[in-house]
């Protein structure tokens, strides 16, 4: 209501400056008229005023779409126009919050355009002077700061609360010290070498349990014969070495 | 009158069936061929062969796009006029000769060694590559242990100030694989350099495998309990776990609804036998020798019929499963893109959520379409079709890298059938590379190019090393294109030739009849009169048709690649671009030389004869196998009075 008392105290100035000698009896009652039609113009010429201010593509505005029935599917509640004072006032937090030292109210930020989509318009006054626009750079960057609160307070996200023309931060990815492939990889191959040792050990093993065990068979089979022992049978006498077959000694 | 060529000297380089049998009851331990700890090793290997990552990523695409449940047609005739009659033939005559492909070939004639080193060639060239795509599948294997699978989203670009560029034209999996996996260059000429991080799954690869086949058969037969298992339980979870998803039921429809037109289609009969043949591992060599570690009476015929048809199952099995998440992700995208389009339209025109559904969109698009053309022009709404998303691209790596990652990232708790998927991949395709190293070690040994001192380990680990240094073409940054190359000409057109030559080699060589009573003295009862047949008229006469079929195609088309460059103008399409001139030099060598491996060694032997002018030319002298060791010994134990001698060796 600003404009108002600032167009009445003009007009009032104007009026006295004009008549020196103010009757004041009539004047008076003049002037009461003329502040009464003043104030009813400037109701009707207030919100006027700001409906010029707010249009859409407004130079200074951003278009903001809501997608309710997105996000919470069953659980969307209804935009009505106290849903609408809320956002001014979630407006007005984050522009507070952006320039620290003025006091934004929920009369700077004007509304216009709404659809049944759920879009609208807005404009950001300054607090000291209503007819000024707060520029779109500093409305964006008010925004971006305080984009997560905005978000919570309706139960929205970026995407279904859109300000159109202000990108979402993209999330940074996280990136680990080592990538986790390579884990991965360090425990197959480990398990792979130790198999390849274990594979080589227990073939060399086997290799030398069977040339052991094979000259063990030879030795015993001499020396039970020596021994005149055959098919485990002690027999009397020695047995004689000239009549042994040669051929097994000698081994293909 | 049966059609035999004149084959003197046979019987001297085969063992006989009184041979056979005597070595059948003689002592485990005196023998140094290995045998199988029991039947169930010897057919899951068998069936871990045939069943490869072919039955998961190619049958399923040339059934739908060949017509749906009216390819089942070609490819059950085929299967019983082809693939059955080939199976059992190599099963029969490793199991009777007892050798591995090379000494198979060399007994049945001299002229034919070349049969051997072409199985032996082909199987290496093919185990080269195929050992990469088990390098590929372990990357991912490696990066599903991730919360959020890194194939899920772009990554930011330098400035954190949006996606980087290559992947938002593209799309998040296509540029995880083309990028951050493989980094291809634009063209073959570019090499690229190595990429460490795929030298290192390679060398994982390689060094698995060699820990499975380091003993032969005495590790594989272990491995394979999981590895030919693993893969059947994990489709049974994806079929569940994919029939419980909104739209599989679409992709199941949409393979198996038949199109009789395409049986009118030359090509659909073609595709199916060579199908059929790939699918069954023929001519590589590695059945002939898996079969051979057999016991003599062992029922092949029976083994044979069991394989064919297990692996014709799991192919269609594997298909159902895949099209169920095949449906699963076109009906995410198209419902993706029906709400995009929805989206659209309430915000341009203003209208409240939920006035425009996907029922009723067909309806208000037309209405504003009459009232306001302009606008909706200018929109660009992008057309919607399911059975679109339902057949792009989905064959090959495309199917597993691409199409199928990008199904698991919009299933709940991803990482898990992420990991699933992988090791299946990995089981499907390591049980598969035990019969391709079969097909080369074997063959090595046959030929002597080992010393007989050195141990079983030392060969296979020699062997795994060549491969392995070899195989690094495959992952430098043009690695995915010389694999393509390889695929296409290394182990297509030789393996015809081979198959051929085999089953002429068997039929017409050998002899039909004594094939019939080697068959009857192993299992009992003669071949019944559909299996002498398809031996000697019906399966020849198929795998000519595909082999004349298959080089006319081959070689009247311009060889062609696609390619990856993200300058192209049609990007993110693959760009089609010709081979360089020196690739015709590679080509050559990759399907000449095993395929004219055949006439040529004949030619060689041939020559060889002729000029040397040796006695007792058709003996063994020159390969040193098992079966000549225990004629030798045979020829020692003779001498004694108390062995009668027969007369014939038969």
């Amino acid at each position: 209501m600003h404009c108002c008392s600032h167009i009445i105290l003009l007009f009032g100035q104007a009026i006295c400056t004009v008549g020196d000698n103010c009757y004041r009896a009539v004047t008076f009652l003049k002037e009461g008229m003329l502040v009464w039609i003043l104030f009813l113009l400037c109701q009707v010429g207030a919100p006027a005023l700001a409906q010029d201010l707010c249009q859409r593509d407004a130079p200074n505005g951003y278009k903001v779409r809501i997608s309710l029935k997105t996000a919470l599917g069953e659980d969307a509640y209804e935009w009505n126009q106290s849903e609408m004072f809320f956002f001014q006032a979630t407006m007005a937090f984050a522009m507070r919050r952006h320039f620290q030292m003025e006091t934004y109210n929920v009369d700077n930020i004007i509304l216009c355009v709404q659809t049944s989509r759920v879009s609208f318009w807005f404009v950001v006054t300054s607090p000291d002077n209503t007819t000024m626009l707060i520029p779109k750079a500093d409305v964006e960057k008010a925004v971006r700061m305080s984009r997560h609160r905005i978000n919570n307070a309706f139960l929205l996200s970026d995407r279904t609360l859109e300000f159109l023309g202000i990108y979402p931060t993209l999330a940074a990815t996280v990136n680990p010290d080592t990538p986790p492939w390579l884990i991965v990889f360090g425990v197959v191959i480990g398990a792979v070498c130790a198999g390849i040792i274990a594979l080589l050990v227990s073939s060399l093993l086997q290799k030398r349990r069977k040339e052991k065990g094979m000259t063990e068979d030879g030795q015993d089979e001499e020396d039970m014969q020596v021994k005149g022992v055959e098919n485990g049978i002690n027999l009397d006498g020695t047995y004689n070495r000239g009549f042994t077959d040669d051929d097994r000694f000698t081994k293909l | 009158m049966r059609l035999q060529l004149p084959n003197p000297g046979l019987e001297d380089r085969i063992l006989s069936h009184e041979e056979l049998d005597k070595l059948e009851t003689e002592e485990a331990g005196r023998g140094d061929r290995p045998k199988w700890d029991n039947k169930t090793q010897y057919m899951l290997t068998c069936v871990g062969f045939c069943v490869g990552l072919g039955n998961v990523w190619r049958f399923p695409y040339l059934c739908q796009s060949h017509g749906g449940g009216a390819f089942m047609i070609p490819f059950l005739i085929l299967l019983v006029l082809e693939g059955v009659p080939l199976l059992h033939l190599e099963f029969a005559i490793g199991q009777r000769l007892r050798k591995g492909s090379v000494g198979v070939w060399s007994a049945i004639h001299p002229y034919l060694t070349g049969i051997g080193i072409g199985s032996m060639c082909v199987s290496f060239l093919v185990s080269l590559y195929y050992n990469t795509i088990m390098a590929w599948v372990m990357w991912y294997f490696f990066n599903s242990f991730q919360e959020t699978l890194p194939w899920s989203q772009c990554p930011l670009n330098a400035n954190m100030t949006g996606l980087v560029s290559e992947c938002e034209r593209s799309s998040p999996v296509d540029y995880y694989w083309y990028r951050e996996t493989l980094n291809t260059t634009p063209d073959i000429d570019n090499t690229g350099g190595l990429q460490w991080w795929m030298v290192l799954c390679h060398v994982s690869a390689w060094a698995l495998l060699f820990i499975c086949i380091s003993r032969g058969i005495e590790t594989t037969g272990k491995a394979v309990y999981i590895t030919s298992t693993l893969p059947y339980v994990v489709l049974t979870i994806f079929l569940i776990r994919g029939l419980t998803l909104k739209g599989s039921l679409n992709g199941v429809k949409f393979l198996f609804t038949p199109d009789m037109n395409e049986l009118m289609n030359p090509t659909t009969w073609l595709d199916a036998g060579a199908q059929v043949f790939y699918s069954f591992s023929l001519a590589f060599g590695g059945l002939l020798s898996f079969s051979s570690y057999n016991s003599v009476h062992n029922n092949c015929e029976q083994d044979a019929v069991i394989i064919s048809i297990v692996n014709g199952a799991t192919a269609v099995y594997a298909a159902t499963v895949i099209y169920t998440i095949i449906g699963f992700r076109a009906t995410e995208k198209f419902d993706d893109c029906i709400s995009g389009n929805i989206l659209t339209l309430l915000n341009t025109f203003d209208l409240p959520e939920g006035n425009v559904t996907e029922s009723n969109y067909d309806q208000v698009l037309h209405s504003l379409n009459g009232t306001y053309p302009e606008v909706i022009q200018g929109l660009n709404l992008k057309t919607c079709d399911l059975n679109s998303f339902l057949s792009e691209g989905v064959e090959g790596t495309g199917l597993a890298f691409i199409v199928f990652t990008e199904a698991i990232t919009k299933m709940p708790v991803s990482p898990v059938w992420s990991v699933l998927f992988f090791i299946m991949l990995f089981c499907l395709g390591l049980s598969s590379m035990f019969g391709n190293i079969e097909g080369v070690l074997v063959p090595l040994q046959d030929l002597g190019v080992f010393p007989k001192s050195w141990p079983k380990e030392a060969i296979a680990g020699i062997t795994c090393v060549l491969c392995c240094l070899v195989g690094l073409i495959f992952v430098q940054g043009s690695g995915n294109y010389w694999l393509s190359l390889f695929d296409s000409y290394g182990g297509s057109i030789p393996l015809l030739i081979i198959a051929f030559c085999e089953m002429v080699g068997v039929v017409y060589l050998y002899g039909i009849d004594r094939f019939n009573d080697d068959i009857e003295f192993m299992i009992g009862h003669k071949p019944n009169l559909f299996w002498q047949i398809t031996w000697r008229f019906v399966s020849p006469a198929i795998m000519f048709v595909i082999f004349v079929f298959y080089f006319i195609t081959k070689v009247q088309e311009t060889p062609m690649y696609k390619a990856w460059n993200p300058e192209s103008d049609n990007f993110p399409t693959l760009e089609e671009k010709e081979y360089p001139t020196w690739i015709f030099a590679i080509i050559f060598i990759l399907a000449g030389i095993p395929g004219l491996s055949v006439p040529l060694t004949a030619i060689y032997k041939c020559l060889r004869n002729r000029c040397c002018k040796k006695d007792n030319e058709f003996k063994q002298d020159d390969l040193n196998t098992i079966a000549k060791q225990v004629q030798l010994t045979d020829e020692a134990t003779k001498n004694k009075p108390d062995i009668p001698e027969t007369a014939d060796g038969r």
